[in-house]
């Protein structure tokens, strides 16, 4: 089988899904995205399946997309990446699977997005619909701030930001939870603990062990099945009312949550890809 | 495998590194890219881009 991993740069969860290959005797080929060049219309690559581990996400939705019309396999698929790749898309897929979400509102305009965060109740959080890491993340606490926030969107944003994502503000206590799913089970979670009210690891959340209970595990094998299925890093708030999911990541960064969780994630996505590329 | 960051210039030394590795400079912090093995050469990382995620 000709099985290939697409990838940006090799940091190190792709060395660590590289180092599980070697391990399994699985011949996985690095592709690097910026080397491609596909004729479209055409073949040529003659993949049986791609391990998407692309950072880029709109050069990785494309050679998905291309590979799919080929023939391959592929991991996690184009249709999973636009989805989680918007979190507008997310979030309201989520609603409409009845997964407790946050209160979101998407709006168009300054004046319409102050209106919908004084109807939502400061503080709120904005985002942009497309990015992670935690970055350009806004914590609104109340009009003015909104004004300042939307005016630096407006005049130094690129054409993503005037799609304007307001979530309710949830207090999380200092922690919340990314949990790891795989096909149909939630291998794995951590807490992520950080004084900052953005607690991702890239933004220096500490993470520690947290465990699968049945009721995380259907939470989360839910909303990756809404999502499309597959590889799914699931984002959860715990509340007096129980959780909340707040984001569904397609390309799935783990390197941090091996040591807590004592789960060899790199190899358990390795399982379910073969597995899938066989079917 | 041997050579200079090329931001700082300090000298970098490095085993089982693959081509494309993201490396961090342990002395200006800077993000580097193996682009040769051999030669084996380092370059500055590309920067974030506004669609960079997970």
């Amino acid at each position: 089988m000709n099985l290939a991993m697409g990838y940006t740069l090799i940091r190190r969860d792709e060395k660590l899904l590289l180092d599980a290959a070697e391990r399994k005797g699985m011949k996985l080929e690095p592709l690097r995205i910026q080397d491609l060049a596909i004729q479209l219309g055409g073949n040529g690559f003659e993949l049986d399946g791609l391990l998407e581990r692309g950072m880029s996400q709109f050069q990785s939705f494309y050679v998905l997309r291309m590979m799919e019309e080929r023939g391959t396999y592929t991991l996690n698929s184009s249709e999973v990446l636009g989805r989680c790749g918007d979190k507008a898309l997310t979030t309201e897929t989520l609603f409409r699977k009845g997964i407790p979400s946050p209160r979101t509102s998407i709006a168009f305009d300054t004046e319409n997005a102050i209106k919908e965060m004084e109807r939502m109740g400061f503080p709120v959080v904005v985002k942009p619909v497309i990015g992670s890491w935690g970055r350009l993340l806004a914590k609104i606490n109340d009009r003015e701030a909104a004004e300042a926030i939307l005016e630096h969107k407006e005049v130094l944003g690129g054409f993503q930001h005037t799609v304007i994502y307001i979530q309710e503000y949830i207090e999380k206590h200092g922690r919340d939870i990314r949990a790891f799913v795989i096909g149909p089970e939630t291998i794995c979670a951590i807490y992520r603990d950080s004084h900052h009210w953005i607690t991702n690891t890239a933004r220096g959340g500490k993470a520690s062990n947290c465990p699968v209970t049945d009721e995380l595990n259907e939470i989360c094998v839910k909303t990756a099945n809404a999502v499309g299925g597959g590889v799914i890093a699931i984002d959860l708030f715990e509340t007096e009312n129980g959780y909340l999911v707040n984001e569904a990541n397609h390309t799935m960064e783990f390197k941090n949550s091996i040591e807590p969780t004592g789960v060899d994630i790199p190899g358990r996505i390795l399982d379910h890809f073969i597995e899938n590329v066989r079917r | 495998m041997n050579n200079e960051c090329p931001m700082c210039g300090c000298v970098l030394c490095y085993t089982n590194v693959e081509l494309n590795e993201l490396l961090p400079c342990p002395d200006c912090g800077s993000d580097l890219e193996v682009r040769s093995l051999d030669p084996f050469t380092l370059e500055m990382a590309p920067l974030e881009r506004e669609d960079w995620g997970e």
